[in-house]
């Protein structure tokens, strides 16, 4: 009933509130003074509250990095946890100014869901993890037919899933949930034999079963998972500014700048670099945006570039210890390309 | 209105029309009909604008489109490409496949527990109240987490199933029964059991006009059960024994072939049935006691055993008080149902969940949830209606 409710309230939010929502979202969000941010419910690494409670990881960061452009103030955030099922009603009813969570970029959330992707902070692809105590011998997801497999609803993932092993000609057996927690329990408790969701999710859940060395992740990736940050339809001023924090982010790595060395590049003469920090004589890239001509630098000053980002929540400097690999910057053979600012 | 309308009609004293009580009442009725109707208007047409505004797509359509996800548990073929339409349509079914065994199993618990509770017997008394105080005073989510987490999941994998008697098999991923598959002649089977339903009707038909008439008794019950029971399995005997079994079998991951009902379905099916039981229990004792002591001891008067006068005083009149109250019980197991959710049990609410996430069509979706669970309230309610004129004091 709950659900029904949540989504009845949804649809009339939409029905009746939508006006505002498509008005400018910089200008609510200036007077409300903080950007309501929708996140994972708990994914560590993208966004999962901490000890202290306070929330961290790559996702949670772009939520702070957007603040930070519009109030030099990376706390001015909210966030409101959402579930795969919810997330979309959220963000289309206003309840959310911004939804940064493992959302993959797919032409019918694009259009038909009325969104925007404004990049794709995290390159990833769909895999599977077993318990390889529980099942020895099995070192490939073809091995996988006639089993039980756990995924969340409302996912890519579960479209993926049957996809493959229709493919494959191979049957499974679908056990779906709705809340993050459930499967992991379920998985963890032995329901299913299978969990299957993106790579960069299999990595960080397994950290949270109750013995993590006993699993392993599969080498097959079944699809193209490209997650990014998403606005809804109807305002390009905040479409922009939601996809060039993201590009700054990109840049300022590309360029060398850091929240270590960010003092000392607002000095700095490379007119890249000035251009970006908005130290240029007489520039308006930031004002045209409109935001102060700062606001990369708040950016950088507050949360890091891309890099500092990446290796701190889900990098060498996390337990999850992912490696670049694709989301290297495209000068270092990945696919991480910010646009140029100028 | 009506003594308004009579005092006009007598006297008719000369008033303005103003003032006029029945102009007035029909001015307030248009008044309120055109507010309504614009309101509604205003709803609808700001909905479409803003959706148009919002670009989300709009319209029945997405109900042909492919699903492309596939669900667990489906009384009908289902696949990943069946349509958004048929995926609703599983659910629902599944929601009517919970709710019906639902009932079902909490109505028999019910009356036994309601009926327990009067017993004499302490035991068996204390044992009824505190079930039905312990499930009455506990939310049903928690009673479904019980059963999930608690029974049903903590139960072997399926290498080491427990096994049970007539092949059948209970672990982590449900209770697994051997499959019946029948051979050629089944039909007749099938029909030699309807044939002794419609027999078992006549026989009791022609049995209450003869006991009406002459008074004498016929033995019903075991008449009927030898029809029912005897002519299919002589049907079984002449086809030669059509039926063989599949039994379930170790695989790498699970248990293959047979029957399988998974843990979803059952702690759904149980923690409905228990929980709504104890409300049941309750309405049947005091359906029973609502029944006067006098109906009692005037039937014991007139020689009726304790059996019949039960049977044919005590709970006939008993069921008119409890009919009503029982009606709503199920209205209420019903839509708890919806709680399926929480454990993954892919009903109505969870496969239009994700068909809403995946087409983004929220109002045609939560439109056709609550048309779905309107319409099975209707539907529980009026046959419960049925029933109960059915058993109203029919004056002779
Ligand atoms: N990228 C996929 C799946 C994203 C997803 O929801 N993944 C799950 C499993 S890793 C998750 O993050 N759940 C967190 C939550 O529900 O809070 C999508 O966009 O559909």
């Amino acid at each position: 009933m709950k659900t029904i409710l949540k989504a009845l309230l949804g649809s009339a939010v939409v029905a009746l509130l939508a006006a505002p929502a498509s008005a400018a979202t910089l200008d609510d969000v200036k007077a409300k003074g903080h950007i309501q941010c929708g996140v994972s419910t708990g994914l560590a690494g993208f966004s999962a509250p901490d000890n202290a409670g306070n929330w961290t990881g790559l996702d949670v960061d772009f939520c702070r990095a957007v603040a930070a452009a519009v109030f030099d103030d990376p706390n001015a955030v909210q966030f409101t946890p959402l579930s795969a099922k919810e997330r979309f009603t959220a963000l289309q009813s206003g309840e959310v100014d911004l939804l940064s969570r493992n959302t993959t970029w797919t032409i019918s959330r694009d259009t038909a869901l009325g969104l925007n992707f404004a990049g794709v902070t995290y390159y990833d692809g769909q895999g599977f993890m077993i318990n390889a105590k529980k099942l020895q011998g099995i070192n490939s997801a073809l091995q996988l037919s006639g089993a039980a497999v756990c995924v969340q609803a409302g996912t890519t993932t579960e479209l993926n899933l049957a996809d493959y092993f229709k493919a494959n000609n191979m049957e499974y057996n679908p056990v779906v949930f709705e809340k993050l927690e459930e499967v992991n329990t379920a998985y963890d408790s032995g329901r299913c034999d299978v969990y299957t969701t993106d790579q960069s999710g299999l990595y960080a859940i397994r950290l949270t079963l109750s013995s993590p060395d006993d699993h392993i992740v599969l080498p097959e990736i079944i699809s193209k998972e490209p997650l990014g940050p998403v606005v809804r339809h109807g305002d390009d001023q905040w479409f922009d500014i939601v996809k060039w924090v993201y590009y700054a982010l990109l840049n300022a790595e590309e360029l060398g700048v850091s929240q270590a060395n960010i003092e000392e590049s607002m000095n700095s003469d490379k007119p890249d670099v000035r251009r970006l920090l908005g130290t240029e004589d007489g520039t308006k890239l930031g004002s045209d945006l409109g935001l102060t001509n700062d606001w990369a630098a708040r950016v950088i000053k507050h949360v890091g570039n891309y890099g500092e980002m990446f290796e701190r929540n889900v990098g060498a400097d996390s337990p999850l210890k992912i490696s670049r690999g694709v989301n290297a910057l495209w000068t270092k053979g990945g696919l991480q390309y910010g646009m140029p600012i100028r | 209105m009506a003594t308004q309308q009579t005092i006009a009609e007598g006297a008719a004293p000369r008033v303005p029309l103003l003032y006029d009580p029945r102009v007035r009442g029909i001015a307030y009725q248009v008044l309120v009909f055109v507010g309504l109707f614009a309101f509604v208007y205003w709803i609808i047409g700001n909905t479409a604008a803003n959706l148009q505004r919002a670009n989300i797509a709009s319209g029945f359509g997405f109900l042909q489109g492919r699903a492309g996800f596939d669900i667990g548990d489906s009384l009908i073929q289902y696949s990943s490409d069946s349509t958004y339409g048929r995926a609703l349509v599983v659910g629902f079914l599944n929601t009517l496949r919970v709710a019906i065994f639902g009932i079902i199993t909490a109505t028999i618990v019910g009356f036994l527990v309601g009926i327990g509770r009067l017993s004499k017997n302490w035991l068996i008394n204390r044992i009824c109240l505190v079930y039905v105080e312990v499930f009455r005073n506990i939310p049903p989510l928690l009673v479904i987490f019980f059963w999930y987490f608690g029974v049903l999941s903590v139960l072997p994998l399926p290498r080491d199933s427990i096994a049970l008697p007539f092949g059948s098999y209970l672990n982590s991923r449900g209770f697994y029964l051997p499959k019946f598959l029948w051979g050629e002649g089944a039909g007749l089977i099938a029909l030699a059991f309807v044939l002794a339903l419609v027999f078992a009707w006549f026989v009791r038909r022609w049995a209450y006009k003869r006991q009406m008439a002459t008074g004498e008794r016929f033995p019903v019950l075991w008449t009927s059960v030898g029809l029912i029971v005897g002519l299919p399995l002589l049907a079984f005997i002449v086809t030669g024994f059509p039926l063989s079994f599949e039994f379930p079998a170790l695989s790498t991951f699970n248990l293959r072939g047979g029957v399988q009902i998974r843990p979803e379905f059952l702690s759904l099916y149980l923690a409905l049935s228990f929980y709504t039981a104890a409300f049941i229990a309750e309405i049947v004792r005091a359906g029973v006691l609502g029944v006067n002591r006098g109906q009692t001891e005037a039937s014991h008067a007139l020689g009726l055993r304790s059996g019949p006068t039960l049977r044919l005083v005590v709970i006939p009149q008993a069921l008119r008080i409890i009919i009503p109250p029982l009606t709503s019980q199920y209205l209420n197991l019903t839509k708890n149902s919806s709680l399926a959710v929480a454990i993954g049990y892919p009903d109505l609410v969870a496969t239009g969940g994700t068909t809403l996430n995946q087409t983004g069509q929220a109002i045609e979706i939560v439109a056709i949830w609550l048309i779905v669970y309107l319409g099975l309230s209707l539907a529980t309610a009026g046959f419960m209606n049925w029933y109960n004129a059915r058993m109203a004091l029919v004056e002779r």
